[in-house]
């Protein structure tokens, strides 16, 4: 199998890597890249656990082959924080315990990330909407929505 | 597995490499069906031809009063485009039921078509539209209807080296709404059991001229409804008149039994469906019902 050699963003680094063809993006950052925080939860585009953006747009990297990230720009959970300041809708998912075995959260924080950019003041019904594909098997969804809508109301504050 | 992954940048130049190749190929745009195949080992692929670098694959472009839209639109992108969404809000909200945020920022319309699922959610509303595919191929380019894409779960009426590089969504006149409505258990992230589009042209007071409806997931392929059409054309659609055309659909339907609706189900619901979307499609032309 030809691998191929690939130039792109990620969280606004340049970044190179060889993959194979049939490699997913979320195999790359993982496997290549050592950014494990996107999860692979179904590998099937369902669970929303590898949450990306991919030239601004929400997506999930597991349906998304490594070699389309040529010339690309992609964010993942690890370019939220700044250094040790944790973006605040990290800071509020830990304040106010919207995780508990935490493997959905960096897909959940990526998505509301994306949403607050568009909509920073989303209804409960639009972040429920909007996370539709995030799914979480513990919180029960309540304490999520909260968190992000206080980081919401906070980062319009700020 | 030795899948080759090619990124032409004509469409002329994919149809080759696709007519081409000996073995499976397939085409990639959003990829949210195709991937999910490839890695669920449903399909095993020597060669994906990545189309997103074509000229204006990525375009929503006017074009005598409608819009031509690029093959590697996404559902986010559809659904910013004020014009589309103005004149054809059916295929918008049909599209956009269509998977999770993240699925919409890579789904393609066309991608939606040439998958052939016959519970498609575009492929009713943009058969009620009218709608045609531009298809280039290793001897040229042709405009196809799209509801003679579809031939059976899974299969196109594409040939080898053919791919649809644009749908065209046509004009249409005053008082003219469409709209689409399919049934599934979950309000979201699920796929439609039975599915119905209604597109509708109103004269000043407030009569169906024109209609076309288009059902998904009770037969093989998107079913469009003449006889259902002519139920309410000339009406303004009375109790009578939906009725008559909600039986039309009913009859209309060829569905399977499985694990998401019985037959009987199927049958029934889809009239109850383009009953309540004609309704919608005729509010949102100017009429009062």
């Amino acid at each position: 199998m030809r691998n191929l050699h690939i130039s792109t963003s990620v969280n606004g680094d340049q970044t190179e890597f060889v993959c194979a063809p049939d490699e997913t993006l979320l195999d790359v950052l993982r496997n290549r890249l050592g950014l494990t925080g996107a999860k692979e939860g179904c590998g099937t585009g369902d669970c929303g656990a590898c949450s990306v953006t991919l030239n601004g747009r929400l997506v999930c990297s597991c349906l998304v082959l490594g070699v389309e990230a040529e010339g690309a720009e992609i964010g993942t959970v690890e370019g939220l924080a700044m250094g040790d300041h944790l973006h605040p809708l990290q800071r509020n998912f830990i304040d106010h315990a919207a995780l508990q075995c935490g493997i959905c959260t960096p897909g959940i924080l990526v998505a509301a990330k994306a949403l607050l950019e568009k909509n920073p003041n989303p209804t409960d019904e639009e972040i429920r909407y909007w996370l539709a594909g995030n799914l979480c098997r513990c919180t029960g969804y309540d304490k999520i929505i909260k968190a992000v809508q206080i980081a919401a109301a906070e980062m319009r504050g700020a | 597995m030795t899948m080759r992954y090619e990124k032409p940048a004509t469409a002329q130049e994919a149809a080759s490499i696709l007519a081409n190749e000996p073995g499976v190929a397939r085409v990639l745009s959003g990829g949210t069906d195709v991937l999910v195949q490839l890695r669920a080992g449903m399909i095993e692929l020597d060669l994906i031809v990545d189309i997103k670098n074509l000229d204006q694959i990525k375009d929503i472009t006017s074009e005598d009063g409608g819009f031509r839209i690029g093959a590697a639109v996404s559902g986010a992108s559809l659904g910013e485009h004020a014009g589309v969404v103005a004149l054809w809000p059916g295929v918008i909200e049909a599209f956009e039921l269509i998977g999770s945020t993240q699925v919409q920022g890579r789904a393609t319309m066309a991608g939606n078509l040439c998958n052939g699922s016959p519970a498609a959610d575009s492929v009713p509303a943009m058969a009620a539209a009218n709608a045609t595919a531009r298809i280039v191929g290793p001897d040229g380019e042709r405009d196809c209807s799209v509801q003679d894409i579809p031939v059976s779960p899974g299969r196109t009426s594409l040939t080898k080296g053919e791919i649809v590089t644009s749908i065209f969504l046509p004009a249409r006149p005053e008082r003219a709404a469409d709209a689409y409505l399919r049934f599934t258990p979950r309000t979201e992230m699920d796929i439609a059991v039975a599915s119905a589009a209604v597109s509708l042209e109103l004269d000043a007071g407030g009569t169906c001229t024109a209609a076309r409806i288009a059902l998904g997931a009770i037969a093989p392929t998107v079913v469009l409804v003449d006889a259902a059409s002519k139920c309410i054309i000339g009406t303004k659609l009375d109790a009578a008149a939906l009725e008559a055309m909600s039986t039309a659909c009913s009859a209309a339907c060829n569905p399977i039994d499985d694990k998401r609706g019985t037959i009987e189900f199927r049958t029934q619901v889809v009239g109850v469906l383009a009953k309540r979307a004609a309704l919608i499609a005729y509010k949102r032309a100017g009429g009062r019902t």
